[in-house]
Formats: C-alpha cells, sequence, structure tokens
C-alpha cells in the first residue's frame, strides 16, 4: 500500500485540470469493513463506560463515528472528491441499518412474544367469563368478526371498485371520467378515522342503527374501492388493445368482449390488487373503535350487536394494562400479522405467475 | 342496420341483436353506476361531516379554533382544536423530517448501492413492511419503543435541554416526539418503495453520460438521479405525510393524551385529531360525537390538501417527463 | 495531448458469458480508428473496456491489459474515476443532463474536478462548444436547457461536454445512428477537426463512414450465436476497403454477410 500513498497528488481538488495520471491512493477494499467494527466496538466501550441505558444511543454513536472517520480517512488519503462519495455510501449504508433496526425489532417482537400463549386454544376460545387480569382466552370472536366485516367489505367494494375500473379503462371519456379518476385519488387519501366518522353520521345517528359489524363492513368498503379501482384500472391498461379489436372486428358486443375477453387476460393482477386491498383493510382498527363497538363473546351475526375484530382486540387488551392482557395483544398481533402477510404473499406469487404475457 | 320490415326472413337475428344492445346498455350503465356511486360517497362524506360539525360548533360555548380545552359533554360544552391541530401537524412534520432523508438513502442503497443479490429481496421485504397493520405498530411502539426512548430522551435534555423544545423530567416517554419517531418508522416503507421506483426510472443513458466524464458515483447520482427523481420524492414525501396525519390507532396507544401544548416535545401531553377521536369517543355522549366528527372534518380538509398537491406534483411530472 | 493505446489479450464478459476473447492491437494517436463489423460481434463492449465503462454493467468483468502510454489503466491502484476522465466517450444516443442549461451541460465535467474562475470556465466553455462547431448556433442561448436543441445539436453538445475535460482518447459509440444525414456530415467533418488533438475511436455500423472518417479500422466478427466477438484484423482503412488480407473482412465489406 505504501508504495500507493506516496504519489498522492496534492489537493489536486482545488486545480481547474488534476494530472493526468491514473493512479489515485485508494483506500484498502477492508477499509470500510474495519472501521464499521472498530466503530461499534467505541460505541458499545462509550455506551458501558458512560452507562448509558439505552442501546439505541450505542448504535447512535457508532454510526456517526463510522461516518466520521471514513469521511476523514477517505479525505486524507484519497482526496475530498472521493471522501463525498465515502461519505455518501456510508451515509446511505447507514440509513439502511437504521431503518432495518426498528423494522426488525417490530417483527422480532412480535414473534417472540406472540408465539408465548398462541396455541389452539388461544385460536378456538373467546374472551367470555376469563377476567382481564387472567392468562387464558382466546381471539376466536375477533377471528370471527374479522372475517365476517372483512368478508362483508369484500362483497360490498369489490364489484363497485371492478365496474368503475371498467367504466374508467373500457367506456371512460368525456369529463365524468375525469371527475370520477380525480375523486378516486381523493378518496385514496382518506383518513380511515373519517371514513369511520362518516358511517357514524349517517347510519348510527341519522339513521339510528345499532352498532354491529356491517357499521364497520361500510367504512372498511369505503376505504377498500378506490384501492380496487386502482389496480384493476393498471391491469386493464395492461390488456393489449388488439385483444379487444380482434374480437369486436369478429362481431362480439362489447360487453361480452370485456367479461370473456378483457377480464380474463387480467384475472391474475386484479386477484393480487383484490388480495392486498383486503390485506390492507383487515389490519384496520380505527372504523371498529367507532361502529363495532367490540364484544368479548361470540357474535356470529354481522347486522346485529357489537362484535369483535382481530385489530380492536389487540388495542383493547393492550388497554386492559396488564402481563395476561399484553402477553393475548402480542399473540393477537402474530396472528394478524400472519393472516396480512399470508395474503400479501399469495397476492404477489399470482401476480408473478398469471402476469400477462406482456414480453417483460 | 334497417332491416327491412317485410323481410320475412330474417327475424331471427332480431331478438339477439336486440339482447346485445340491451346486454351493452345493461353493462354500461352498471359499471357508469359504480362511478357515479363513488362520486355520491364522496359528496355525502362532506356532507353528513358538514352537517354534525355545524351543529356541534353552534353548541360551542368556547372556541372551535383557538379553546385549549375538550369538553363537549358538559352542561357548558366547551372545545376547540388548536391542541389537535398543534399536536397532529407538529407530529406528521417531525415525522416526515425524520423519515424521508433515510427512506431516500434506502431508496438509493436498493436502486444504487446494494449488491445486486441482496437488492431485489429488500425491496420485497420493504412492501411487506408497508403491509403490517397499524395497531402493531403502536403494540410495539407502547410496550417496546417507550421504555427504549427514556434513555435516549435524558441524553437529549443534557445535551439539549437548554433550548426548551428538548427539556425532559423523566417520565415515560408517551410524548408527541415519541409518535413522531413512531410515525416515521411507519411511513418509511411507503416512501421508500415510492422513491426507489423514481430512482429506478432515472435514464440509464444519463447516468453513463456522468460515469463516462469521470464522475464518481454519488456525482452520478447528484447530477443524474436526484434531479430526475426530486419531484417524484416530494410526493412520495406528501403521500407520506397524508398517511401520517390520518394515523389513528398508533398514536392511540402510544400517546398519553393531555389538553395542553408543552414547549418540550419530550412531556407527555397533547394529541392529535385521528387520536381525540379514538381515545373520546367512547366517552362522549350525542354532542360530544359531533364535536369530534367536526375535528374530523378538519382532518379530512387537511389531507385532502395534502395529497391534492401530492397528485398536482405527480401530474406536473407526468406532463414533464412526456 | 493525445495518448495510444496498447491492448493485449483482452476478454470481456456479462456474467457468464463471454462477449469478447483474445483482443490485441494498437490505436494510433492523432488518428481516427473504425470499429466495424456484425451486431453482436462485441465491438461497442470492446470500446467500454478502453475508458472501464464495461465493469458498471451488471455482471460486466474483464481480463486483460490496456496500456495507455504504458500505463495499465486495470493496473492495481489504478482508480476508474480517473481513467474515465482520461478517456473520453460520446454515446449512441444524445444524453446531455436534461436538467441543465447548455452552459452547464459543457462545464458538467469541469466543475467535478474542482472549483473553477468563472472567467476561466467560460473561456473553456466557449473553447469546447467552438471545438465541437455548434458555439455559432448556441452562443445566444447559453442558458436555455440542453434538451431543447435538436438532435444532431445534442450530439455535439455532448461532444463539446466530452472534449471540455481535455480528455486523451475520445470514444465514440455509433455518435450518428441516431441522427439524420446533415447532422451526420457535420459530426463527420468534425472528426477531422478533432484528430488534430485526440486519439479519436468510433465504432460504426456505417462502412461509408468508418472508410470516410478513419485512417485505420478494425474487422470485429464473431463465429456464430452466443459465440464470443474477435478481432478479425485491424489496417490501414484504404487497405481493408480494397485489399484485405482476411476473406471475412472481404465478405463483409463487399455485402455478402451482416
Amino acid at each position: 500500500m505504501s508504495d500507493v500513498i506516496v504519489d498522492r497528488p496534492t489537493v489536486s481538488d482545488s486545480a481547474p485540470l488534476p494530472p493526468a495520471g491514473l493512479h489515485r491512493p485508494r483506500l484498502p477494499r477492508w477499509a470500510p469493513a474495519v472501521v464499521a467494527a472498530l466503530a461499534v466496538a467505541a460505541g458499545v466501550g462509550i455506551g458501558l463506560g458512560a452507562g448509558l441505558s439505552s442501546r439505541a444511543q450505542w448504535g447512535l454513536i457508532a454510526a456517526i463515528l463510522f461516518v466520521a472517520v471514513m469521511y476523514a480517512a477517505a479525505a486524507r488519503v484519497e482526496g475530498l472528491r472521493q471522501a463525498k462519495d465515502r461519505l455518501a455510501t456510508s451515509l446511505v449504508w447507514v440509513c439502511f441499518l437504521l431503518a432495518v433496526v426498528p423494522l426488525v425489532s417490530l417483527l422480532w417482537e412480535t414473534i417472540a412474544r406472540g408465539i408465548k400463549v398462541l396455541d389452539g386454544a388461544f385460536l378456538s376460545h373467546s374472551m367470555a367469563g376469563v377476567l382481564t387480569i387472567q392468562p387464558g382466552g382466546g381471539v376466536y370472536h375477533a377471528i370471527i368478526g374479522t372475517l365476517e366485516q372483512v368478508g362483508i367489505a369484500t362483497a360490498i367494494a369489490a364489484p363497485i371498485g371492478l365496474l368503475t375500473a371498467i367504466y374508467l379503462v373500457e367506456y371512460g371519456r368525456g369529463r365524468l371520467a375525469k371527475v370520477v379518476t380525480f375523486f378516486v385519488d381523493v378518496m385514496t387519501g382518506i383518513p380511515s378515522i373519517v371514513a369511520g366518522l362518516f358511517i357514524l353520521s349517517l347510519w348510527i345517528i341519522m339513521l339510528d342503527f345499532s352498532y354491529s359489524g356491517f357499521a364497520g363492513s361500510m367504512a372498511l368498503a369505503i376505504l377498500m374501492m378506490p384501492v380496487v379501482v386502482r389496480s384493476t384500472e393498471e391491469m386493464l391498461k395492461l390488456v393489449p388493445n388488439e385483444l379487444r379489436e380482434a374480437s369486436l372486428a369478429l362481431g362480439v358486443p362489447k360487453w361480452r368482449t370485456i367479461l370473456k375477453v378483457v377480464l380474463p387476460t387480467a384475472i391474475g393482477g386484479i386477484t393480487t390488487g383484490l388480495m392486498l386491498a383486503i390485506a390492507r383493510i383487515a389490519g384496520e382498527s380505527a372504523p371498529i373503535v367507532l361502529l363495532v363497538f367490540g364484544s368479548q363473546v361470540i357474535n356470529n351475526d354481522p347486522f346485529e350487536g357489537a362484535q369483535s375484530s382481530l385489530p380492536y382486540y389487540i388495542y383493547e387488551q393492550w388497554a386492559n394494562g396488564n402481563d395476561a392482557s399484553y402477553d393475548r395483544a402480542w399473540a393477537a398481533a402474530l396472528v394478524l400479522i400472519a393472516f396480512v402477510m399470508i395474503l400479501n404473499l399469495v397476492a404477489r406469487a399470482i401476480a408473478r405467475w398469471k402476469a400477462p404475457k406482456t414480453g417483460r | 342496420m334497417d332491416i327491412s320490415p317485410t323481410s320475412a326472413t330474417s327475424p331471427p337475428p332480431r331478438p339477439t341483436r336486440a339482447a346485445t344492445r340491451a346486454g351493452d346498455r345493461i353493462f354500461l350503465a352498471l359499471s357508469r353506476g359504480s362511478g357515479v356511486l363513488l362520486l355520491v360517497i364522496m359528496a355525502a362524506i362532506a356532507v353528513f361531516l358538514t352537517v354534525r360539525a355545524a351543529n356541534a360548533i353552534s353548541e360551542d360555548e368556547g372556541n372551535f379554533l383557538t379553546t385549549f380545552a375538550w369538553d363537549p359533554n358538559s352542561a357548558h360544552p366547551t372545545f376547540g382544536i388548536a391542541v389537535l391541530a398543534f399536536g397532529t401537524v407538529v407530529s406528521s412534520v417531525i415525522a416526515m423530517a425524520i423519515a424521508v432523508p433515510i427512506a431516500v438513502g434506502i431508496a438509493l442503497f436498493v436502486s444504487h448501492y446494494a449488491p445486486r443479490r441482496l437488492a431485489s429481496p429488500l425491496a420485497f421485504v420493504i412492501d411487506l413492511l408497508a403491509a403490517v397493520p397499524s395497531i402493531v405498530y403502536g403494540l410495539w411502539g407502547a410496550l417496546f419503543l417507550v421504555p427504549h426512548l427514556s434513555g435516549v430522551y435524558s441524553w437529549l435534555d443534557d445535551y439539549f435541554g437548554w433550548t426548551g423544545v428538548f427539556s425532559y423530567s423523566g417520565g415515560p416517554s408517551r410524548s408527541i416526539f415519541t409518535i413522531s419517531i413512531l410515525l416515521a418508522i411507519m411511513i418509511l416503507p411507503i416512501v421508500t418503495s415510492v422513491s426507489r421506483e423514481v430512482f429506478l426510472q432515472a435514464p440509464k443513458t444519463q447516468e453513463e453520460a456522468a460515469l463516462a466524464l469521470g464522475a464518481t458515483r454519488w456525482e452520478v447520482i447528484r447530477m443524474s438521479v436526484l434531479p430526475f427523481g426530486r419531484s417524484g420524492v416530494i410526493s412520495a414525501s406528501m403521500l407520506g405525510l397524508g398517511r401520517a396525519l390520518g394515523e389513528t390507532m398508533a398514536v392511540a396507544t402510544v400517546l398519553s393524551p393531555g389538553f395542553v401544548i408543552n414547549a418540550s416535545l419530550l412531556e407527555p401531553g397533547g394529541g392529535t385529531f385521528a387520536q381525540n377521536i379514538a381515545s373520546s369517543f367512547k366517552e362522549s355522549g350525542e354532542l360530544g360525537k359531533d364535536a369530534l366528527i367536526a375535528s374530523g372534518l378538519v382532518l379530512f380538509a387537511l389531507t385532502l390538501l395534502v395529497n391534492g398537491a401530492a397528485r398536482m406534483i405527480i401530474s406536473r411530472r407526468k406532463e414533464y417527463t412526456a | 495531448m493525445a495518448k495510444r493505446i496498447d491492448v493485449g489479450g483482452l476478454n470481456a464478459y456479462y456474467g457468464g458469458h463471454k462477449a469478447i476473447e483474445d483482443i490485441s492491437m494498437t490505436v494510433e494517436p492523432r488518428s481516427v480508428t473504425a470499429f466495424i463489423g456484425p451486431s453482436g460481434c462485441g465491438k461497442s463492449t470492446f470500446l467500454r473496456t478502453l475508458n472501464r465503462m464495461h465493469e458498471v454493467t451488471p455482471g460486466g468483468r474483464v481480463e486483460g491489459k490496456v496500456l495507455l502510454d504504458d500505463e495499465d489503466l486495470y493496473g492495481h491502484g489504478v482508480d476508474p474515476v480517473s481513467v474515465r476522465r482520461t478517456i473520453g466517450m460520446v454515446f449512441q444516443r444524445p444524453n446531455p443532463f436534461p436538467t441543465m442549461s447548455i452552459y452547464d451541460n459543457v462545464a458538467a465535467g469541469l466543475r467535478l474536478n474542482g472549483r473553477v474562475r468563472k472567467s476561466e470556465l467560460d473561456t473553456i466553455v466557449e473553447k469546447s462548444l467552438k471545438g465541437a462547431n455548434l458555439w455559432k448556433e448556441v452562443k445566444d442561448r447559453l442558458n436555455k436547457p440542453g434538451a431543447g436543441l435538436s438532435g444532431g445539436q445534442q450530439q455535439r453538445l455532448c461532444i463539446a461536454r466530452a472534449i471540455a475535460v481535455e480528455p486523451q482518447v475520445l470514444l465514440m459509440d455509433e455518435p450518428c445512428s441516431a441522427l439524420d444525414p446533415i447532422s451526420t456530415l457535420a459530426i463527420e467533418d468534425l472528426m477531422g477537426d478533432l484528430k488534430e488533438r485526440f486519439t479519436i475511436v468510433i465504432v460504426t455500423h456505417n462502412m461509408q463512414q468508418a472508410a470516410r472518417v478513419s485512417d485505420r479500422t478494425a474487422f470485429f466478427n464473431l463465429a456464430g450465436v452466443g459465440q464470443p466477438g474477435k478481432l478479425v484484423e485491424i489496417d490501414e482503412t484504404a487497405r481493408i476497403f480494397s485489399n484485405p488480407s482476411v476473406q471475412a473482412t472481404e465478405d463483409y465489406i463487399s455485402g455478402r454477410f451482416g
């Protein structure tokens, strides 16, 4: 290495045209790894020495040390431009690690703490007759609630969303289509609690119905519709126009062309979008708090009386504020994450296998 | 088209043609009807929230915009959104300030820095994390993040306590700043994945042009990737901001609310629109619910504004690239 | 300014696929060397190994030596950034930076290499634009975006940008293939001027162009689909086009394949 460092150009950065030499002194390839290891060691050392309680502080110290030392070393050996490049690289890596830590921690905590009470009994029992400070009980009633509410929401939102997307792609020209497109975008941004408030004011305050799973389903449907429209629209746009024209040229009426040619071609992508939308509303808890009210017992009828749901159950158990309830909250969180992740994975698998062959 | 009524040989096609026309008409009516229904729902949301809100505001004995209290259920209902508006805006903006630079870093990491074998699984995992329900973030925030932050907060207090903004007296760290951190973690995946998409679309030819001029990797990114991706990053941030503004359960789980505005971001207290609706709902009477709806209407308007701005930036960008 | 390039035993790969095999040649300074050959013969890949751009493509890998006046571009301790700074490149499609003005496009390379005084920068930008035969057309709108120029002007802007940093060698990868005949002519004329100052290597699909602009011509060929490309021969352009020493070259030039 020493022979490389000798011919270091002296502050070549200020000259308009640096010397034409191709050789530049460079830090050895292992330098970042070694500096990273030293920075971590120093972070732990300082953390222990100063008695800093939180690991987050140790990590921050290590990250700052790593970035600073790499920059200084590169500036000395390689010159300012390279040092800036190194700085960007180290920052990007630090960003990545900084983000990975909480996200991994979230998954880890949920799995590690959730697995404790998660068993067959937990999945097949409700909270009926269980004191909140006791261990035991389960999520059966919440799972029933989630499945029913999400099912009804899908039954409402999927046809409306599909038909709207068909309208926009297959028929939509002119003002109405533009207005609908705009408001679908607007609707995508509605906070879930606002959708809940709307159903509250319409269904419960104005029309004087009582709290029920169905009321929650309507709010979930409002959240789901724009997502379905967007994803279906994207998929229908991928269907090549030649297919439509070929079918129309054979004298097949337009509605049959859409049903028999366009939709089957795009069905994989549409299913994927639908499943992702379901996964998204399955985790919604805000409208449930306002509209379904929560319950400790099994209520199989979504149209009558309070129900529970998985996200609501987690909130409720957390609010109980004791260890037995926390355990149940983590276990329910694990069930919910598993449900959402399975939907996501299956949806993406379908997307991969049934993607329209666009030549990519 | 013109079928002569005298031709006796052509009755069979007639019914089918009528049927297909009817089929087309029904199908068009159904699909257009769905589109119109969406518009009706949007209009209904605005109308119903406004009606209830007007009712609440007319009964308010305080000032709806400036009162530092939420007491709509008493004999003299007084409530105002000042604390909620402050908490909502401040926590979301801080969340964005934390999340956007990190998200841009991760997006660049995935699109330009990570080894190829790592990049696509990483992108996949980030997309999956966007699907984690907010209540789970809330649970994690309350039971894991909060205890871990008090050390960091004492540290901040030691060095920056003199500013007043970061003074901390050592209680549970269920403060506005904590929810900012939690919101930042929550919007990180969505901001990252939108930014990553934009960075990946940056034209390779311009990156090569920069490389061929003797640019380092960072200079290539600064010359050709960031200028191309800037509007995309801005709109991604606005989408993230929209989510942070409306986030309910995670905030309701973590924040220890109170109708005060603390000078220090690290002390408990404060609130957000969505959190206040979820937390006060069950103790609310008729007017109390209307008051919550009124605050929800303000939140609705706020998110419309932010999302509208994001959409405008995106559509301007489309014109620019097309 | 111009330097000689000596290539010895060069192989280039895309992942596991060998794109070019065992190429050795000399590129003379202050002259135009043209690379011709059928599609997929690796002439563009080879060009990109001459300024270490090949390794930027995912999976790109190079073996062998490329000497620039006796200094190996792939030697130990050589910085690819310095290599690319020393050996400029012009691409198939004009690629000015769309967010920069004409002036900033030309100045981009100089600004990378450190702070330059404004007056000095003005001089170099003017000199480079004159060198690329573009000055007269753009001198009144230097602050307008470079993307607003015509295709031929954009390509000359890219040439101005490349020569502004005073490289030793200028590599051109089919610089006229996206241009109309008049713009092509303008760039061919320009090459005649530029070779006074630079070593120029040009890849072209157009044999007439190679015959018009180059002093020496290298013919590349491949044995079959999936086989690596090889250098068949390199010689004076006049000789290649009148009396090549290999039969395949004659077949290609006379239009029998390719």
